[in-house]
């Protein structure tokens, strides 16, 4: 295919700035400091002498003499009585549930001699086929040391006794006397802690619970009141859907649910196995989401701008269907217009959603999704979802009730309002008015600090509870270890103070037996509550509920005229949540913090994403991180926030993540980036994350440097490492976008695989593991870095280190912008600075999951002086640390770059102990996984497969006494997955996925292993015959190949 | 060596003649008077599935000839008022006690109320089995005697004698060592003076020789001596340099002592208790487990109560043997590890014990012998590689079949040609 476009990983290489090119190929910077973790790179001139090093070396060889000398004793602490279900050395899976502030998935956790060592997605779960990020990363909270120890009042230690007999009595004097006491919670899922806060309400009717959301959804519970007479949030089935719209909701993200829409979206993008249509997918949105980087068309906008396009949307096709159409709907753009098309000829069979909480805008979605008659098709509104059920008005009664003395006594379940919610300053000083004031925050945190009694939940991973997301769907939460810390499960709490006795295990299991437990099945309830446990999660038939449907259009247009125009001319700022840390509630876990954004490729802190436009405009470059700050004034609120120029933002508008800005939370989170939450506005009466009016952002000169990791590896111009092509010539040749080299020889001119500088290569007896990546499903979301991280046991660097380059992740996520050749017939114009700003207006963007390619020709075995890095008879690359020397010829010879160097002894080592926090006390140091070595200083490593697995399921097999079936091992990355992008397996097991998806034949050829037969299968560059055991799927896009114009 | 070997063959000359001896002056009743008497019969077919029901149920708890967790069996059927209330016993132990049998309720108290597990499924034929069996064992007598001599065919020379005599041997040759040498002397000296005495008939050359004096410093000043005094002074200075940094971290005869003075040649020697009841995780695990100290409890409940090594593990699981009930406060006992693989390196056990039928010994060596428990093996990766380059895999496994198949060489498969040398099969 002729191919002109350009693809680029950030601005700097775009421009070919000269800084950029002198560096691009060098993995190991020469002007970074090596001997120096110093904030200033400035003391590049270390001086170490003759006598130093002397020094040194006795020292060394003195200290050697001396260990050698004595070995530790070492003991071995049998059980005393040894649990009959846990055997040391071999791991157990306990069935349970993650929620935190309304995100849900069904997991399995990963014990190891009684603690939790992972989190894996449960496979029985109809609803999330895979973890994000956070769920990955939240086992590290449970080892934090930061977490309350015992339950305090006023910022003593008490005991539970003390702490009960004083709440009680205070709880009983306040309702004696008519005071209002009010439970305040995000998003209560689970109907086992509904029940016992009800037990609560019961003991003192004064009670009310206020549940809010950190990120409010009011707005589409509202709109569904005023279409459907409910407030509730459908099902939407994404799988079903042929056209797909989405105007803002970054589904695949951070929106509600978006862990099952990736596994239904991923059904609809995934081709092959005579598939050949898949889903178009629109996206009309401000800042480049991860969503909308997947999308087909990708249209940027103005906040301003989204009420108006939905009306517009609606019109035209109330005007193809013969309804009335609404007022103010008068917007044309290309892209609505051929969205509309889309939509209209898949009547049925689409979707629209839209991220905002502005009720008026759901209305008119809700319409366009009734006109396009997708309700009972794509949305179903019989099995609403229970995700995020905050109610932004009771929560502003709160707040007022709060400020006026009315409430007697208030409890933060779980909640932290003072941070994340946009009147929390106001909530903090009003805190001291309520008589009894009590967290349950398992950790210090901003509301925490100010009540006067704590009494620290249990993590969930020690907690029984349930949950369910959504109705007939039900999942139980087990615990996986014993309390770390002297803390009571917060339900168990509320009953305490109910006076109920009840442990949460026979409550959660009461209640199962008579809400959930169907006698008429015969089925004796122990068997059956055991089988839950097994399972996990349960599905049982609801009750149909017919809604009707009501207009509201013309009411919902109205108010869209009053807040939303066509034209806003000042600037926006448009407020979203990083996949990684999103709300902010894990803020103090390093995992997630040193997690590059999927978009940004930043780390470690948030930012003002502008334009290249408003950069070129203020002056500002980014040049690998270092940047400058902008002074972001909101309503006459002024912050100082570094600025990130950010491809794909739409012009006139800034984006700014929340999360960020933490005062007390541990000291991994705290003095990172600014909080947002203040910024929130109010629109239409719900919250708003857009805020149209009142923005001004300029420029303070100040420098400022960001830690990102998108430069850091280059591809060299290569066009063959990612590879693409649109349906249409997808479907006319299934090759389409193989972007062959043609080598040139004496001989003329011969095709890559014809020439090898290597042998007859290897043959594989028993095994040959591979891995295939489909780039047509991988949505970039980079749960599996998080996965691999923690399988793996790699360390945190912290920011100073990821600017010096050292990131230690296996996997990474590489990031592709990619935009037509230029607006000139002439080619790309690279000088122009409006030409850049053209480029970078609106990328199409690419996701490249890259990690160890473990090539059957590996560069790097050839070069290791001292065979640390061998091949396997399994088709691995071994990496053997013990026998590493630190040379770093391997990384230098890797075309990959995937290899990692231990600059420094991350584990044990007080620098690192604020980052690094798993490995550097005793009680992180749980989290590691006991079957992977922990790396010391001065050696390389990187992916392995994980062949601690593959051991594993290869020995599971033998000692069954037969060979490995497929899903026996599966690497961390590939279980993570939530939209099975990746798959591992046995390439000589015909019967293995990765046979069947990649069309493995064998060969007669001695020297090719294998032929690949499935036409989208290809390697990052194959011409250097490295002939690697990884394979990528190429990406195919439902669209013309060229992104959309950015004025919208 | 042929010396040892002939005395340790005079010695089990010896040990038979005893053994002969003893058994033919003491002989006892044979096994057809003793049935004559007890009615249960000889059967060999019967004796061998008593043999069989015997070791799967009775032997965690009962020997024949002595006390164990139970009573010794040897003459149980005498000790019993009637045939029935025995087979009763054996099968439903709590029936007999309730209907208040005497004896039996007398044994109840005699063993500290120690309850016995209830064989109900067990066919009255069986019982029958069981105790010919039993009859049999009685009157074959105890089974030291037997194994013992048993053991000697004359052939494994060494474990023949004792070492303390092989130190006075060694004493006796150097004795007659030094005898003859001195005789040697003698001999030359009485030569020299007699050849002296005929000086004449000499000629010079044969003088010089006889009358060469031995200049001992000019000797030890020579070149020659120097050089090979430097030479073996530098070859030992480097052996032991090279050795001793070989040796940094093998801890080959590392024996630390132990908190409690468990002895393995009692338990896995002396009373072949399987290494499996103790060390579970053998067979399923990456390590084979240090017993909790509840798998103690279960004969230790009973057995050697009164030890003051058992008193420690009673403290370690709070279990007060006056009132027969655990307590609170556990403490677990702290063994000091005694093969130390260095983290670096992975090991498990399933892989080697299960799947490829290694036994405990091929790396623990000796264990049913030691008292303290020594790491007998060197535990260096060289001594790893070589066992997997020379030990044949355990085929018996359908997981191997399709590589045995692919084995071409006429040599059997061992585990490096599938691949058992490689790095990440150890470290990752």
């Amino acid at each position: 295919m002729e191919n002109n476009k350009r693809y680029w990983k950030g601005v700097e290489e775009l421009t070919n700035d000269l800084d950029f090119v002198k560096n691009a190929d060098r993995e190991f910077p020469e002007y970074l400091p090596v001997n120096s973790n110093k904030e200033s790179s400035e003391d590049v001139g270390t001086s170490s002498n003759r006598r130093d090093f002397l020094k040194l070396m006795g020292f060394g060889i003195g200290a050697a003499t001396l260990a050698a000398c004595q070995t530790p004793v070492r003991k071995a602490i049998p059980y005393v009585v040894k649990p009959t279900e846990v055997d040391p050395g071999i791991p157990n899976y306990y069935a349970s549930t993650f929620q935190m502030g309304g995100d849900y998935a069904a997991v399995l956790v990963k014990t190891r001699e009684g603690r939790p060592i992972k989190v894996e997605p449960n496979k029985l779960s109809p609803i999330n086929q895979g973890v994000s990020s956070q769920i990955d990363a939240s086992i590290l909270s449970l080892y934090d040391k930061n977490r309350y120890k015992s339950p305090m009042a006023n910022g003593q230690e008490v005991s539970w006794a003390d702490l009960d007999a004083e709440v009680t009595a205070k709880l009983d004097e306040i309702a004696a006397a008519g005071g209002n006491i009010r439970v305040v919670t995000n998003t209560v899922m689970s109907p086992t802690t509904g029940a016992a806060v009800g037990e609560f309400i019961a003991r003192y009717p004064t009670t009310q619970h206020v549940q809010y959301d950190a990120v409010s959804y009011t707005g589409m519970h509202l709109a569904n009141e005023r279409t459907f007479g409910q407030q509730f949030i459908p099902s939407y089935d994404f799988s079903q859907a042929e056209v797909i719209v989405s105007f803002g909701a970054d589904f695949l993200g951070t929106w509600q649910g978006s862990l099952e829409f990736s596994k239904q979206y991923a059904e609809t993008r995934r081709l092959g196995d005579g598939k050949k249509d898949m889903s178009r997918h629109y996206q009309f949105e401000s800042n480049l989401s991860l969503t909308g980087s997947n999308a087909d068309y990708r249209q940027p906008i103005r906040p301003s701008q989204q009420g108006v396009m939905v009306a517009s949307l609606y019109n035209i096709l109330a005007g193809r269907a013969g309804a009335t159409p609404v007022s103010g709907g008068d917007m044309s753009n290309a892209t609505l217009g051929k969205a509309a098309e889309d939509l209209w000829r898949s009547r049925g069979k689409s979707l629209v959603v839209s991220g905002s909480n502005d009720p008026d805008v759901q209305v008119m979605v809700n319409a366009i999704n009734q006109l396009l008659g997708n309700y009972g098709t794509t949305i179903d509104n019989s099995t609403p979802v229970n995700y995020r059920q905050g109610s932004d008005a009771s929560m502003a009664q709160f707040i007022d009730d709060l400020k006026g003395g009315q409430v007697g006594a208030v409890i933060f379940f779980n909640s932290n309002p003072v941070y994340d919610h946009p009147r929390g300053a106001e909530i903090k000083a009003a805190i001291s008015s309520a008589a009894l004031s009590i967290s349950t925050s398992i950790i210090p945190d901003e509301t925490s600090e100010g009540v006067t009694y704590i009494a620290p939940d249990h993590h969930y991973l020690e907690s029984w509870s349930d949950a369910s997301p959504k109705a007939g769907h039900y999942s139980l939460a087990q615990p996986t270890i014993s309390p770390i810390y002297n803390t009571r499960q917060a339900q168990e709490s509320f009953l305490t103070w109910a006076g109920n006795s009840t442990k949460m295990y026979d409550y959660v299991r009461t209640y199962w037996q008579s809400n959930m437990f169907d006698a008429a099945n015969a089925l004796d309830f122990d068997m059956w509550f055991d089988k839950m446990l097994h399972d996990g999660v349960v599905e049982m038939s609801s009750e149909a509920v017919e809604l009707t449907y009501t207009d509201d259009t013309a009411a919902a247009a109205a108010g869209i005229g009053r807040n939303y125009s066509k034209d806003n001319a000042g600037v926006e700022l448009a407020l979203y949540q990083k996949s990684a840390i999103g709300t902010g509630a894990q803020a103090n876990n390093p995992w997630l913090q040193e997690m590059p954004d999927p978009i940004s490729k930043a780390t470690w802190d948030n930012y003002v994403t502008i334009s290249q436009a408003m950069a070129n405009e203020m002056g500002i470059k980014l040049w690998e991180g270092k940047t400058e700050t902008v002074n972001l004034t909101v309503n006459g609120v002024t912050m100082e926030i570094p600025a990130m120029v950010q491809p794909g933002q739409a012009r006139g508008t800034v984006g700014l993540a929340i999360g960020y800005g933490r005062t007390k939370a541990g000291k991994v989170a705290e003095g990172l980036g600014t909080d947002a939450y203040p910024l929130i506005g109010m629109l239409n009466g719900t919250c708003s994350m857009d805020i149209t009016q009142g923005v001004t952002v300029e420029a303070t000169g100040n420098q400022y440097q960001l830690a990102q990791t998108q430069t850091h590896q280059t591809f060299m111009g290569r066009t063959n490492v990612i590879q693409e092509a649109t349906l249409a010539e997808y479907k006319s040749d299934p090759f389409a976008g193989y972007e062959g080299m043609e080598i040139h020889t004496s001989e003329g001119i011969k095709e890559p695989y014809a020439i090898s500088l290597w042998g007859s290569g290897h043959e594989y007896k028993n095994h040959h593991w591979g891995m295939a990546i489909d780039m047509n499903t991988c949505t970039g979301c980079g749960a599996c870095t998080v996965a691999c991280q923690t399988e793996n046991n790699i360390p945190v660097v912290g920011k100073q280190e990821v600017v010096n380059r050292r990131e230690m992740h296996w996997l990474r996520i590489d990031r592709y912008y990619s935009s037509d050749a230029g607006p000139a017939s002439n080619g790309f114009d690279i000088d122009g600075q409006a030409a850049l700003e053209i480029a970078s207006d609106n990328p199409q963007v690419t996701f490249q999951p890259m990690m160890c390619q473990q090539c059957n020709n590996a560069p790097c075995e050839t070069v290791c002086p001292v065979a640390a890095t061998t091949h396997s008879t399994e088709g691995l690359n071994q990496m053997t640390y013990n026998r590493c020397i630190g040379t770093r010829y391997c990384a230098n010879n890797c075309p990959y770059k995937v290899r990692r160097f231990n600059w420094f002894k991350y584990h044990d080592n007080k620098q690192f102990a604020d980052v690094n926090t798993p490995a550097n006390d005793d009680l992180g140091k749980m989290v590691l996984n006991p079957d992977v070595t922990v790396r010391s200083r001065g050696v390389m490593e990187k992916c392995t497969f994980c062949v601690q697995r593959i051991q594993l399921g290869k020995l599971e097999a033998k000692k069954e006494g037969r060979r490995p079936k497929d899903g026996d091992v599966v690497s961390a990355c590939t279980a993570a997955c939530a939209s099975g992008a990746i798959i591992f397996g046995d390439m000589k097991d015909p019967e293995s996925q990765i046979s069947q998806v990649l069309g493995i034949t064998n060969s007669d050829d001695p020297e090719v292993d294998k032929v690949v037969t499935n036409p989208r299968a290809y390697h990052v560059l194959e011409e250097l015959r490295v002939h690697p055991n990884v394979f990528y799927l190429r990406k195919v896009r439902n669209n013309e190949g060229k992104p959309e114009t950015a004025e919208a | 060596m042929y010396i040892r070997q002939k005395l340790s063959l005079t010695l089990f000359a010896l040990f038979f003649t005893g053994i002969f001896f003893s058994s033919s002056v003491f002989g006892q009743a044979t096994l057809e008077e003793v049935s004559a008497a007890s009615g249960i019969p000889t059967d060999q077919a019967l004796i061998d599935e008593g043999k069989g029901l015997f070791s799967a149920n009775c032997y965690s708890c009962h020997r024949i000839h002595s006390d164990w967790t139970g009573p010794g069996l040897a003459n149980v059927w005498e000790r019993w008022e009637s045939q029935e209330t025995l087979y009763e016993w054996i099968k439903n132990n709590g029936a007999v006690l309730a209907s208040g049998d005497a004896y039996a309720n007398e044994l109840y108290e005699a063993w500290n109320g120690s309850v016995m597990t209830n064989f109900a499924w067990l066919e009255d034929n069986q019982v029958t089995a069981l105790l010919a069996y039993i009859q049999d064992e009685t009157v074959k007598g105890p089974e030291e005697v037997v194994a013992d001599g048993g053991g000697g065919d004359g052939t494994s020379s060494e474990s023949g004698v004792p070492s303390q005599y092989i130190n006075l041997i060694l004493i006796g040759l150097l004795v007659v060592l030094a005898l003859i040498l001195g005789v040697l002397v003698l001999i030359v000296t009485v030569l020299r003076r007699y050849i002296i005495a005929k000086k004449e008939d000499l000629d010079e050359e044969d003088q010089e020789i006889v009358n060469e004096r031995v200049d001992l410093p000019a000797g030890l000043r020579s070149p020659q001596f120097l050089f090979i005094v430097v030479f073996i002074f530098a070859a030992v200075v480097a052996k032991s340099a090279i050795d001793g940094l070989y040796s940094i971290g093998v801890q080959q005869g590392y024996q630390p002592k132990q908190p409690i003075a468990f002895s393995h040649a009692l338990h896995a020697g002396q009373y072949e208790i399987e290494c499996q009841y103790c060390h579970t995780g053998v067979m399923e695990s990456k390590s084979a487990n240090i017993p909790s100290a509840n798998i103690c409890m279960n004969c230790h409940i009973n057995v050697a109560t009164g030890s003051p090594e058992i008193a420690k593990i009673y403290k370690a699981i709070d279990w007060d043997p006056d009132t027969q009930t655990y307590g609170e406060n556990q403490q677990p006992i702290e063994w000091v590890r005694v093969h130390n693989l260095p983290d670096l390196s992975y090991f498990n056990h399933a892989q080697h014990v299960n799947v490829g039928g290694q036994e405990c010994q091929t790396c623990h060596g000796p264990i049913e012998t030691m008292e303290v428990v020594y790491q007998h093996s060197q535990l260096t990766m060289g001594w790893c590689i070589n066992c997997h380059r020379e030990t044949e895999i355990n085929t018996d496994n359908a997981y191997y079949d399709k590589l045995v198949k692919l084995h071409e060489s006429d040599d059997p498969m061992v585990v490096e040609d599938i691949g058992g040398l490689e790095c990440s099969k150890c470290h990752y």
